[in-house]
């Protein structure tokens, strides 16, 4: 049984078909990819995946524990973590906050209403070791509405990290990103390899191709193609895409 | 825009400058309310008020949840109050326990219908609670009295075990409403600082975020909106007992509208200390332009109107402004605002 699992899982919105009879497997330590034209259904995916919508049929195991249909808290708590296409963030608040919010320590203070976030500097600190991570520990006391795009990309990263998780969903993490801010996400998300279990949803072939170890090509809502990033150098589908002419 | 999230996140002090000043004008008031042209009577509902608009600004300002409907636990807390005196005992403490309880209870049940909606549905559902609850308190005359309310309740003294305080003087309720604002002053300070309190405001900024970071953000919904119904409990019970009765206009929708309108002239959007302008500037309105025109109300409607147009962020953020301009802070400080 693989780490993560989803099984013939069927995803409706009204009379459209969105996902049909996806099987995927997530392998522990691994960098999986998921790739796909614009509307074949891969950010639906995610958020199926990760509790935001119940599947219409079909399951979802993780570590062996059935998660389909729970809350995106109750998933979110069993360590699965995720960021988002298009950015979700505490955008008054100030980056750290927005890392403190998301650790699991802080998570288990919740019912408190007395003692002051910044008294604990334990937390403090964890959440400056999170940012360091990413890159962020300079602008840590920045409002996040002040950061560029590229740093906003990876305080989203950030935010998924600081929750502790088994297993980490990117939802297209360099759109937007010019070069230079793509080669440092590829560098950090290397070096995030060592530590976390990841999932990309990518546009980015070029990108996806030199990092992930297993690549899922989704279309019309169903997986088409999979296999290690070699295999999948000789799909035709993948062949057309490289060259443009599937969106 | 400023929010109330630039609010110095690192606040771990329960003594702030803003919060000895506020003490000082809370407990000095009796002395030079006359002096400046106002009364005895108009401290304590001010007081009072006081009370029910910063349990009102966590939920509005902090939380993000437009209530329109919020004066029905002022009503649940003062009918509680006097229901309390008239059928149980003459208890100040029993009262306002009865006040609290009853308005918690009424947010809880109320919250629980709401807690899972937001934006418009959210709005609406409040005031819809809103009429429910007014309309009952009309209706129900064997119990509230009907459009006449609840008359005579006392005002029980307070026991202080050595001796006791008669509270039918004004300035002594003054000051015992007064010390219990302070208490609640202290205890909200604490919450918006502490992991509670930066949760709702999270919710405010991002729901969806809240939830994907572990959080049933539900249940933080409904906990500020019974925290903040239980602050207009015991407003609620303080009011009957300066009025002496309770009655179902503080129920009335245009009187829940009223406290929305204090908190957003005041700032209750941008700052913990919105309100209280807000509230100050209601009282002594009522009371200035009242005594010029008898269409005093229409002056404060134009207020909050032009408020609203040039100054969203209320008189806190104009004064956090100045306050900027004149001490010349760094840009990425100028949104702080305590």
């Amino acid at each position: 049984m693989a780490f993560f699992e989803a099984r013939n899982i069927h995803k409706r919105f009204g009379s459209s078909v969105v996902l049909e009879k996806i099987d995927l497997d997530f392998e522990q330590g691994q960098i999986s990819g998921i790739m796909g034209p614009n509307g074949a259904g891969k950010t639906t995916c995610f958020n199926v995946l990760t509790g935001r919508y119940a599947p219409n049929r079909g399951t979802m195991t993780f570590e062996g524990r059935d998660i389909t249909g729970l809350s995106p808290q109750r998933i979110a708590r069993m360590g699965i973590s995720r960021s988002f296409q298009i950015m979700n963030l505490f955008d008054d608040s100030a980056v750290i906050e927005n890392i403190m919010i998301a650790l699991p320590e802080f998570r288990d203070m919740r019912s408190n209403m007395i003692r002051p976030v910044f008294r604990d500097k334990m937390l403090e600190a964890e959440a400056m070791e999170i940012l360091s991570q990413v890159g962020l520990q300079d602008v840590a006391w920045e409002p996040s509405k002040s950061l560029s795009y590229g740093q906003r990309r990876a305080l989203e990263i950030g935010v998924a990290l600081a929750a502790k998780p088994r297993i980490v969903f990117l939802d297209e993490p360099t759109q937007g990103l010019g070069a230079e801010a793509t080669r440092q996400l590829s560098t950090l998300i290397k070096q995030l390899r060592e530590r976390y279990t990841i999932v990309l949803i990518e546009h980015d072939m070029r990108f996806l191709f030199e990092l992930a170890d297993k690549i899922s090509v989704i279309h019309w809502g169903q997986v088409i193609a999979e296999g290690t990033p070699s295999e999948l150098q000789s799909n035709s589908w993948v062949q057309r895409s490289a060259l443009g002419e599937i969106a | 825009m400023m929010t109330l999230s630039n609010i110095s996140a690192r606040s771990n002090q329960w003594i702030t400058p803003n919060i000895a000043i506020m003490a000082v004008f809370l407990f000095t008031a009796p002395f030079w309310l006359t002096a400046v042209g106002l009364y005895d009577y108009i401290g304590l509902e001010i007081v009072i008020w006081l009370i029910y608009a910063m349990g009102f600004n966590l939920l509005f300002g902090y939380t993000g949840l437009h209530s329109f409907g919020h004066g029905a636990y002022l009503g649940v807390g003062a009918y509680a109050f006097g229901l309390f005196q008239h059928e149980v005992a003459v208890s100040l403490w029993g009262g306002l326990f009865a006040a609290v309880a009853a308005a918690g209870i009424a947010g809880l049940f109320v919250g629980l219908f709401l807690s899972h909606r937001r934006g418009l549905y959210y709005a609406l559902l409040t005031i819809a609670f809103g009429q429910i609850f007014w309309f009952s308190a009309i209706k129900l005359r064997g119990i509230t009295g009907g459009e006449d309310g609840l008359l005579n309740i006392p005002r029980p003294e307070l026991n202080l075990l050595v001796t006791s305080i008669d509270l039918n003087n004004n300035v002594a309720l003054y000051y015992f409403a007064a010390i219990i604002l302070f208490i609640l002053i202290l205890f909200l300070w604490r919450l918006v600082h502490s992991p509670f309190g930066r949760i709702l405001q999270a919710i405010r900024q991002n729901e969806m975020r809240a939830s994907f970071a572990g959080y049933e953000v539900w249940r933080f919904k409904l906990a500020a909106f019974t925290i903040s119904a239980m602050f207009a409990g015991m407003a609620g019970g303080l009011f009957s007992m300066a009025q002496q009765s309770a009655y179902p206009d503080v129920m009335a929708v245009h009187q829940s509208g009223l406290i929305v309108m204090m908190v957003l002239i005041g700032g209750g959007l941008v700052s913990f200390w919105g309100p209280v302008f807000g509230v100050i500037l209601y009282y002594v309105a009522r009371d200035i332009l009242g005594g010029i025109t008898e269409a005093w109300l229409l002056w404060y409607g134009l207020m909050f109107v032009l408020m609203v147009m040039f100054r969203p962020e209320g008189i806190a953020g104009v004064i956090h402004t100045l306050n900027q301009r004149f001490s010349k802070r760094p840009a990425t400080q100028k949104a702080q605002v305590t």
